[in-house]
């Protein structure tokens, strides 16, 4: 699905190398994680992969089944099935909910040759999947992410992926700010998308959302490449020792 | 000295070619008028009034020439509403591309046909007057002058439907002056609409009574010419519980200065005025608001809104000054604009003078780019950057757009905005 190469990565603006070649291979269906100490580069590779501005890159490739991520415009990354839920979802004043999601998938849609959904089907199917991650009419009508809740922001965060349908989700700290309900919330939201054609990369600090979202594969990232990778025990590893014991083991 | 001889000197180049209608009921305001006039002479650079906005090109002698812009396919705004139809082309009443002016609930009559007697001349040119202070507004005085064409409108009941004056604009050395006389009697409801690039240059005056519990709304567009001129002047005298509420979209025009000059003299009214002005390149756009609460428990809105592009001028000076006495005033006052590009300017003087010790004033200005993390935002979700940027733009349009009675009339000027979008997009 995702085969990152010997990805380098650099601030456009400063001489600073964030990303020092990571490599990272995900199949169809699988859930990676990745974990690692703040300033590691983990929430850059996010960034990165779905093409925000600000970052060059130096070396290396990017491609999504096949398909080279990196010289796409973010939008023609989306239409591609990449999909990031974002650590902080960005406020936008004066854009309705439901317009936004609407006016995404529908855009998505036109990309891919596909026809737009017609008001009454896309109201449908959003009903549906708001109603499952508790997020009633009044979050809908209201400009998107205004006033919302850190909980608030993370569901609607996985709303528009369940709209979009990504095959390769990245989902950027999910779990900050979330309390022991909401990250419930939106594990059981991104565990009834998982799919054999859909894969995800779970980016996060603590162990505790991974027993919610259980991954096969755990990947330790420090200083801007994967030091280590293995199974689900390797994030219980990190929770009782911290990052310290395994660090010290790699270099 | 110099100065004022100067503005005396313009004002005579400039009326040099114009006749004061010396016969019916208008003429001996009009006199009063040319007196004022003669006092204050024309506006100039350095006045502080127009210290962001050039009035040469307004009150030279010759008007400087605009060729008409030519529609294609596309319907003029408001064609769909249900309307009685007043057509000035160049200026002059056009009586068959018009509606017959009868209305239920409403009298209309022409400026120019109006005959020795008639209500308006308690009106016309009196809100005007009251308008020159505390700060001198001459081209409206000679508006009041000179203008030989306009209507009279009188609302006695609710409008069976709005009013909408058209203004045409063939000749590319059309010079108008249009004045309008507005009475909404106790009670009354009446909507205005206003559309059209009217001239090469235009000077149209709008005074609007509006008697106890009057309601009185306007919707104007300001046309699609590139090179036209406009200088407009609305005066506004509110009684108790009175309603006033007016939005203005203007696109294109190489420059434009609309003034909103506001009274409320009786409690309890509400006066809501608000514009949205999208420029590209030698664009310059200039809305001039003084409000004056003298009564108990008014609100008074102002919301502009301006999108700015390719080094577009933008310019707004607002004003709410509250007398002693006006109390549990609510005045509310935004300018913002969005600047697409560091070429284009916004240039901004709120102001807040305030006599009475228990009111709520707030003014709020700003000015800026694109919020990048919004435009990311939008594209990481598959919105290509061309349609998150103009979703974003109608975004930042949506607070003065709000301002509109009535969802097709907004949902009207919505459509011309996303049209103005698409064909600036890129450029």
């Amino acid at each position: 699905m995702l085969e990152i190469k010997n990805l380098h990565v650099k601030l456009e603006e400063e001489d600073k190398v964030i990303l020092k070649g990571v490599d990272l291979k995900i199949g169809a269906g699988e859930v990676h994680a990745i974990m690692g100490p703040n300033g590691s580069g983990k929430s850059t590779l996010s960034y990165v992969l779905s093409g925000k501005a600000g970052y060059e890159v130096t070396d290396g490739s990017a491609a999504l089944e096949g398909e080279e991520l990196l010289e796409m415009e973010p939008e023609e990354r989306a239409a591609a099935g990449l999909f990031l839920a974002f650590q902080y979802p960005v406020e936008i004043p004066g854009v309705g909910n439901m317009t936004f999601l609407r006016t995404a998938v529908n855009a998505q849609r036109k990309a891919r040759g596909e026809e737009e959904l017609s008001a009454g089907d896309f109201l449908k199917v959003v009903r549906e999947k708001a109603k499952a991650l508790k997020i009633d009419a009044d979050m809908m009508k209201r400009p998107v992410n205004v006033g919302f809740s850190g909980g608030e922001k993370k569901r609607n965060e996985i709303l528009q992926m369940a709209m979009l349908e990504p095959k390769m989700c990245i989902l950027d700290e999910t779990d900050s700010g979330l309390d022991v309900d909401a990250m419930k919330l939106v594990s059981e939201g991104v565990n009834a998308l998982r799919d054999a054609g859909r894969s995800f990369l779970v980016i996060t600090h603590y162990q505790r959302l991974l027993d919610h979202i259980k991954p096969d594969v755990v990947h330790i990232m420090a200083d801007g490449r994967i030091v280590k990778t293995g199974g689900p025990e390797l994030a219980l590893e990190v929770e009782q020792n911290g990052y310290a014991d395994i660090l010290a083991e790699v270099v | 000295m110099a100065q004022l001889q100067a503005k005396q000197d313009a004002l005579s180049a400039r009326i040099a070619g114009l006749d004061l209608p010396k016969s019916g009921w208008s003429a001996p305001l009009r006199a009063e008028a040319l007196t004022r006039l003669s006092a204050m002479g024309l506006p100039g650079k350095r006045d502080e009034y127009w210290r962001y906005t050039d009035p040469t090109s307004l009150t030279v002698a010759e008007a400087p020439a605009a060729a008409p812009f030519t529609y294609s396919d596309e319907k003029m705004v408001f064609t769909d509403i249900d309307r009685l139809r007043i057509v000035f082309v160049d200026g002059v009443f056009d009586a068959a591309q018009s509606d017959d002016l009868a209305l239920a609930g409403v009298e209309i009559s022409l400026l120019a046909e109006a005959g020795d007697i008639h209500w308006a001349s308690d009106l016309y040119g009196v809100l005007e007057a009251r308008g020159q202070t505390p700060v001198q507004r001459p081209l409206a005085t000679l508006n009041t002058a000179f203008a030989t064409q306009g209507v009279l409108i009188r609302a006695t009941g609710k409008a069976a439907k709005p009013v909408s004056l058209i203004y045409l604009h063939k000749s590319e050395a059309s010079d108008v002056i249009l004045h309008h006389c507005i009475k909404v009697e106790a009670g009354a409801e009446l909507t205005v609409l206003e559309n059209g690039p009217a001239a090469a240059r235009f000077n149209k005056v709008m005074e609007v009574e509006i008697a106890e519990g009057g309601r009185f709304h306007h919707i104007r567009t300001q046309g699609r010419d590139h090179e036209r001129r406009a200088a407009t002047h609305i005066f506004a005298r509110l009684a108790a519980n009175a309603l006033f509420k007016s939005f203005t979209l203007t696109a294109n025009g190489r420059l434009t200065r609309n003034e909103a000059i506001i009274e409320f003299t009786g409690d309890d009214a509400v006066a809501h005025v608000a514009g949205a002005a999208v420029g590209d390149r030698d664009f310059h756009h200039d809305d001039t608001v003084f409000i004056t609460h003298d009564a108990e428990r008014c609100e008074s809105r102002q919301v502009f809104k301006k999108v700015l592009k390719n080094g577009a001028v933008g310019v707004f000076q607002g004003k709410i000054l509250v007398k002693a006495g006006a109390q549990k005033t609510d005045g509310y006052q935004i300018s913002q604009s969005l600047l697409l590009d560091d070429d284009s300017q916004f240039l901004a003087k709120p102001e807040l003078e305030i006599y009475a010790d228990d009111v709520v004033c707030s003014h709020g200005s700003t000015s800026g780019a694109i919020d990048e993390a919004a435009l990311f935002y939008l594209r990481s979700r598959g919105v290509p950057e061309r349609a998150a940027q103009s979703l974003l733009v109608l975004a930042f349009l949506a607070e003065a757009i709000a301002e509109i009675e009535g969802e097709t009339l907004a949902e009207d000027i919505r459509v011309r905005m996303e049209n103005w979008l698409t064909r600036h997009e890129g450029k």
